[in-house]
């Protein structure tokens, strides 16, 4: 088991560093370059003088020393102007006078040019922001999700099975740029009960009124999908040999259900809603811009909409992680609560 | 200025009028599916529960849709009729006296026009992309799966690279402005569109090395047609005119090929190892076969149950996902009346109005939903053999 993880922890590192290569290689792009130096110069300024901006900040040097730098392998040179005074990195983040060390590896998560501070000023704050969000999504999503896929799932074939599994696929159907125009709709604009806007949690915290609707927009393209697996789950557990002896021994049909066949169906599902991290990531961006709720996907947009170099690397990184941790996770978990499985 | 009104029921009438040659070509080809159903296949058996009925009539709504679109939309999608600034659903345009059935946008421009319009966009790009990434995911996941060792090692490392990434993240990446000036989606383009080509040449020269007469005519087929495309896509250099791709058109769909391309090499790799254990692929290795002979024409068409499904329910996420692109805005001209980039447009003035809104919404939502009706559909069918 220990030697699994490490193998898997080896893949998943060496996974990070190839998508960060990738990454840096697309935002270091010339066009991108361009737009990042008229960005802090001015609209006008003229081809010489966003070439030497370039220079002097270290955009002309070679690619991967470049990307050493912001790995932390390959000391940074400090930023020097006209009269040889050591300038603070974009005018904002401070630097020591000699080369140092400043990368990943050090911790140091770079300056974010769009925000005018540090990326990890800007960044932790977004994700715990993010984390309250994603904590509300999973806890409705969550249990919703496995109550739908057991009752559709106990008796198959019924009418209940039926009609769930038809709600369960048009919730699949539905993303949340929809789903979210759709309950604005119907619950700002015509029922008026939520807000339609989730900016003030940002300030004044977390309120039933103004996080019901982010929420509830995230949760729903997730439930049916965990829906219709723990229902596919379900069903075949009731099939088994072990739940007609539970039966024919006169143990009530509840009973059963919740005594034997609970256990097994919730096996494969807990996988599925690990892998369902990667998804509401790409929810959390959509809800947080259309809701306007400042968390990691708001800023990951702005970060990416102003190319951003630094923080953009930073939220690629994050996100990376979340996702290879959540299939790590999910791969244990899974071995874990099925003893038949056996990791090699 | 007032503009005239007319009321609800009428809007209604109105829509289903519009729509009349969907109607008339819905009824003949539903009309022909219930009568020939028993000699149809697998087809005719989708006839058999509602939820299959739902789900052709769905699609096929939304083709049809898409074909007469210049005959069902009443407005140019693009015109703007500056009266009509906001209208109602229900207005009456003075100057030719026909109604705005959904009212108009903050533009001025028809919301039903747009909507059907938007079904073409759609239409068109979301099934094309589901088949080169089907063609992609195929030509690789069937060595890795068949072979199995260091080919399938190094290439279930390059699809779960490009899986860990958040699509919206590669998107924010490989759609922008800017790298239209750099070769970036031309050399992905380049390569993607190689695929077919090659599976096509591969597929017929397995079976048919001994019969070179016929070989050849294939071959030289593939070669043309393809090349033809080929040229036309990647290098906007198609001798007669007819197939053209504007620039930020095959950005993005190259980025939607290469976003959806490893999730069917995960499935198509999870069957190829399925499969292989079976006696007719031992059997076809002891005859001395040709590896590709096997995987293409041994294992590929045993694979074909589950490979139905995934295209359905994939040509549902790959409209979900031209959707994100459009409500980012990334790619598709600001003025293009697909859907996702309606809904951003009216999703930021929904306190204010509400109508331009919902259309956009209800399309892609329903389009969605009879694929995945038809997904399910046939994996029924197909569990049932």
């Amino acid at each position: 088991m220990i030697g699994f993880i490490g193998r898997r922890l080896g893949t998943m590192v060496l996974t990070m560093l190839c998508l960060t290569l990738v990454v840096f290689f697309m935002v270091n792009l010339e066009p991108n370059l361009r737009k990042l130096a008229i960005s802090q110069l001015d609209m006008r300024s003229s081809d010489e003088h966003i070439e030497s901006w370039l220079v002097r900040n270290g955009y002309r040097d070679n690619f991967f020393i470049r990307y050493g730098r912001w790995l932390g392998v390959v000391p940074i040179e400090p930023v020097v102007d006209e009269s040889g005074r050591v300038q603070a990195r974009f005018g904002v983040c401070p630097q020591p006078a000699e080369p140092y060390y400043g990368g990943i590896l050090q911790g140091n998560f770079g300056c974010s040019t769009k925000f005018n501070t540090t990326v990890a000023n800007k960044l932790f704050p977004a994700l715990g922001a993010t984390g309250i969000l994603m904590f509300w999504v999973m806890a409705v999503m969550v249990p919703v999700a496995l109550l739908i896929g057991v009752l559709a799932g106990m008796r198959e074939g019924t009418r209940t099975d039926r009609g769930l599994s038809v709600a369960s696929i048009t919730t699949t159907a539905t993303p949340e740029y929809v789903s979210g125009v759709i309950f604005t709709v119907i619950f700002a604009s015509w029922l008026g009960i939520f807000n339609g806007s989730a900016a003030s949690a940002t300030r004044e915290g977390v309120t039933f009124y103004n996080f019901t609707l982010p929420v509830m927009t995230m949760a729903i393209y997730g439930i049916g999908y965990i829906a219709r697996m723990t229902r596919a789950s379900m069903v075949e557990v009731m099939t088994q040999q072990y739940i007609r002896t539970a039966r024919l021994k006169g143990l009530a049909f509840n009973a059963v259900v919740i005594k034997h066949a609970l256990r097994n169906a919730l096996i494969a599902p807990f996988t599925v809603i690990m892998l369902q991290f990667p998804w509401l990531l790409t929810g959390v961006v959509i809800v947080e811009v259309m809701f306007r709720y400042q968390g990691f996907g708001y800023t990951l947009v702005e970060a990416a909409g102003n190319n951003d170099i630094d923080l953009l690397l930073a939220c690629s990184l994050v996100s990376v992680f979340v996702v290879l941790t959540t299939q790590l996770i999910s791969d244990v978990g899974y071995a874990y609560l099925n003893p038949r499985i056996r990791v090699s | 200025m007032g503009v005239e009104y007319v009321g609800g029921f009428q809007v209604l009438l109105g829509v289903v009028a519009r729509f009349w040659p969907v109607w008339l070509a819905l009824a003949i080809v539903l009309g022909l599916s219930f009568a020939f159903k028993p000699k149809l296949g697998l087809y005719g058996h989708l006839f058999d529960t509602g939820v299959g009925i739902a789900g052709v009539t769905i699609c096929l709504f939304w083709m049809f849709t898409a074909i007469f679109a210049q005959t069902i939309s009443p407005f140019n999608p693009l015109a703007q009729i500056f009266v009509m600034k906001d209208a109602l659903p229900g207005a009456i345009e003075p100057s030719t006296g026909k109604v705005f059935l959904f009212g108009g946008d903050r533009l001025a421009r028809d919301i039903f026009s747009r909507m059907v319009y938007g079904s073409q966009i759609v239409l068109i790009i979301a099934p094309a992309a589901t088949l080169f990434a089907l063609m992609v995911g195929t030509t690789l996941g069937l060595p890795a799966g068949y072979y199995g060792g260091r080919i399938d090692t190094v290439l279930s490392f390059l699809a779960n690279l490009v899986l860990a990434f958040p699509v919206i993240l590669l998107f924010y990446l490989l759609v922008t402005p800017g790298i239209m000036d750099t070769p970036i989606p031309y050399a992905m383009a380049g390569v993607f569109f190689l695929f077919p080509i090659i599976f096509f040449c591969t597929l017929f020269y397995t079976r048919y090395k001994h019969r070179t007469g016929l070989l050849a005519i294939q071959i030289g087929l593939t070669l043309l047609i393809g090349g033809w495309i080929y040229f036309g896509l990647v290098f906007n250099a198609d001798p007669l005119g007819i197939i053209s791709i504007r620039p930020n058109e095959l950005n993005i769909f190259v980025a939607v090929v290469f976003a959806s391309s490893p999730g069917v090499f995960r499935i198509v790799r999870g069957l190829v190892m399925d499969i292989k254990t079976r006696d007719y692929v031992a059997a076809a290795q002891t005859r001395g076969e040709n590896p590709w002979y096997i995987m293409l024409w041994e294992v590929l068409p045993n694979a074909r149950g589950p490979l139905i499904v995934d295209v359905c329910l994939r040509i549902g996420y790959t409209t979900i996902l031209l959707g994100t692109l459009g409500y980012f805005g990334l790619g598709l001209a600001p003025e293009s009346p697909d859907w996702g980039t309606a809904i951003k447009e009216s999703s930021r003035l929904l306190r204010a109005f509400v109508h331009p809104a919902l259309p956009p919404v209800i399309a892609l939502m329903s389009f969605v939903l009879g694929l995945n009706l038809l997904a399910d559909a046939l994996r029924e069918q197909s569990l049932k053999d």
